[in-house]
């Protein structure tokens, strides 16, 4: 059965590449050892029967003409008598090919011309046999032929030829067999991740890649897929939450405002009113741009282009700054702001991120801080770990808050009344995670801690 | 002051130029890339406020490029609703002075472009900031008001510094963030006027005159008494 396309799939190329090498590796083996064995032997016989000619030329050539050939025969005598095997084969014919000494009976037709290797079939002793020969010209017309029978070794060869070839057969079933399994192994984990992005493209975000647990490559691949999926949903999640956040919290300042403007066209008496109307009407509009503008701000830390443009930062100089600029507030407020840092912190960051994510936790801290209180702005290397540590004595956030504490236009109890949009916190997280970190809000018993817990890493300059 | 402004919206344009116009300035307006190009190029102007994306197949950048590549140092704010940190960084690499984003109040803009077309002269090599009876020594870093030494902080000497070269014009709070602190955020809270009440303490409220005075709507303003 040929499915339509079938060298368009992916599972059919990898199984047909691994049948084809695994064929190809076994022929290669079979081969060797072929080469190995039964060529072996060949070439062995066939260096016997060199060496043994060359002693019998050896030989006839001392005596000269006539006594040549007389030591030549008793040569072969000799030779034939012992040879315990039975295996050398000799013959010398005169010029009218009549035998003259040797143990084959006459000259076989087919070895017609010298110089030449022939494998013949001999009848020696009443027993076809095959042998290999060879066919030397001698001075005075003779003919020698010199060799070895070979029937032993005939048969293993053709032994180990159908071995071989069954051998073979065999690996090529086995070679299709693995690559039908390969095949299909290949489309299950396809298909596992091809089933998960079909329903994610059809809308359920909740499907993941089965993870086999095994830590193959396989897994690796589900692994960065399911992290991209998390971070896909948790982008839209962010965006979700964005538009219901602009759905329920913009409108209120966005009706205050048209509110205003209507009420001032309408029934204004003066143009103070008028004017009183409208300035306030702007100061609501004011404060709908900044929370757009925090929104966009968040919206961008978050899409992580800001990464491309990291350079060092002096985390250092980023809380004496925050700590200068909201020392005056807090001293106004009777808040006494302390600041600890080792001599030098550098990371690899957002210099203006850094410093809005802890202008926007002192800035909390201060403004929820109690009379008289402290705010501790430090910062500590933890190993690889920065963390930048905001403490206040205030009233803290309630446990089951705190989670929500982060999410955008979220405002406790707490901070209900006093002046803010609920995304301070928001801002903070997202600055952490681009930073490859943490906000995490902790008792203080009482008050607050806040921690930004950032990814040190050293400096790739030295 | 001399100002081109390059915008392309009939209502923000009609309410820049108006509003600069009422201020004692002399307008001309461009509403479209390439008039703005010919007349940034062949006329002389204290300031050029450029909108960034512009009809006629000219843009912003564009426009300040070429200016800038004719060696014309013409003080140049880019308004734009582009806000991402990374086109400020643009804006601010083709050439630009400023980066005022929209929508805008026309107090900022106009503090701003008042502190551009100032900047053009008088930021020369200056040692010593008088302002009536108020000197303060760039070199010797002090500060004395009718001949009566004042103790500043640090930041606070850089806060009157900023002041004082931009005396009689109004400063907002976010030009005084990102000169004197270099903050590039809105940090909501009432930082800044904390900021400036301290440095009244030291620098006003011991004398008869005020010198730094709050401009509603927009911000602050060093100036003599009297002076405008």
């Amino acid at each position: 059965m040929i499915e339509p396309g079938l060298f368009r799939s992916a599972g059919f190329r990898f199984g047909l590449v691994y049948a084809v090498l695994m064929t190809i590796s076994a022929a290669a083996l079979a081969m060797f050892l072929w080469w190995f064995t039964a060529g072996l032997l060949d070439r062995q016989t066939a260096s016997a029967i060199r060496a043994d000619a060359q002693g019998l030329i050896e030989r006839f050539d001392e005596e000269g003409d006539e006594g040549g050939i007389k030591a030549l025969v008793s040569t072969i005598e000799d030779r034939l008598a012992a040879d315990v095997d039975d295996e050398a084969i000799y013959l010398l014919v005169d010029a009218n090919m009549h035998r003259v000494a040797g143990n084959l009976d006459t000259w076989p037709s087919i070895v017609d011309t010298p110089g030449e290797w022939r494998q013949l079939q001999v009848r020696r002793g009443g027993m076809r046999s095959s042998a290999l020969v060879f066919r030397y010209e001698l001075p005075g017309g003779y003919h020698l032929l010199v060799g070895r029978d070979v029937q032993v070794r005939v048969q293993l060869g053709n032994l180990l030829t159908d071995a071989l070839i069954w051998a073979v057969a065999i690996v090529l079933a086995m070679a299709t067999a693995g690559a039908i399994i390969v095949r299909s192994l290949f489309r299950r984990t396809v298909a596992n991740v091809s089933a998960t992005a079909s329903a994610i493209a059809a809308g359920d975000f909740a499907q993941r890649v089965k993870v086999s647990g095994r830590g193959d490559e396989f897994d690796q691949l589900a692994e960065v897929i399911n992290d991209m999926l998390d971070r896909i949903t948790r982008l839209m999640d962010g965006v979700r939450q964005v538009s219901n956040a602009i759905a329920h919290d913009l409108r209120t300042p966005i009706t205050r405002a048209r509110a205003r403007l209507e009420e001032a066209a309408r029934g204004a008496e003066s143009s103070a009113d008028l004017h009183a109307a409208i300035d306030r009407a702007t100061i609501d509009l004011d404060g709908i741009v900044a929370v757009f503008q925090a929104l966009l701000r968040i919206a961008e830390i978050e899409a992580g282009s800001r990464r491309a443009s990291f350079q060092r930062v002096d985390i250092v100089t980023v809380l004496e700054g925050v700590a200068d600029l909201y020392g005056a507030v807090a001293e106004e407020k009777g808040v006494a702001l302390q600041v600890s840092h080792p001599r030098r912190l550098e990371i690899n960051g957002d210099a203006a991120l850094i410093q809005q994510a802890v202008a926007n936790l002192v800035d909390n801290a201060v403004k929820f801080s109690p009379e008289n209180g402290t705010v501790k702005l430090a910062a500590v290397l933890d190993g690889r770990r920065i963390r930048i540590i905001v403490t206040d004595r205030g009233p803290g956030i309630p446990e089951q808050d705190r989670l929500r504490a982060t999410e955008r236009f979220y405002r406790g109890d707490a901070a209900r009344g006093t002046p803010g949009s609920g995304l301070g916190l928001a801002l903070v997280q997202a600055v952490a995670y681009l930073h490859g970190g943490v906000l995490r809000l902790e008792d203080a018993r009482p008050g607050l801690n806040a921690v930004l817990d950032l990814a040190w890493s050293e400096n790739p300059d030295g | 002051m001399r100002i081109l402004v390059v915008e392309d919206d009939r209502d923000v344009a009609g309410f820049v130029v108006r509003g600069l116009k009422e201020t004692g300035h002399v307008v001309e307006h461009a509403d479209n890339g390439r008039d703005g190009l010919f007349m940034a190029a062949s006329e002389n102007f204290d300031a050029i406020i450029l909108d960034r994306m512009l009809p006629g197949g000219i843009d912003g950048l564009k426009i300040l490029e070429t200016l800038r590549a004719q060696k014309n140092a013409v003080p140049v704010m880019i308004l734009s609703a582009l806000a991402d940190v990374d086109e400020r960084v643009k804006g601010l690499k083709a050439g630009g002075d400023d980066y005022l984003t929209k929508p805008f109040a026309f107090a900022e803009l106009l503090a701003r472009v008042e502190a551009l077309g100032r900047r053009g002269k008088a930021e020369t090599t200056q040692t010593k900031l008088v302002v009536e009876d108020l000197e303060l020594d760039l070199l010797s870093r002090q500060v004395r008001r009718a001949g009566q030494k004042i103790d500043l902080q640090p930041r606070e000497f850089r806060l009157l510094e900023y002041l004082m070269r931009h005396a009689g014009q109004v400063v907002t709070r976010t030009m005084l963030l990102e000169g004197v602190w270099d903050y590039h955020f809105d940090p909501q809270t009432n930082v800044i006027d904390v900021h400036v009440s301290r440095l009244r303490q030291k620098v006003d409220k011991p004398f008869p005159i005020p010198l730094i005075h709050t401009v509603r709507y927009a911000g602050y303003m060093l100036r003599a008494e009297g002076a405008v």
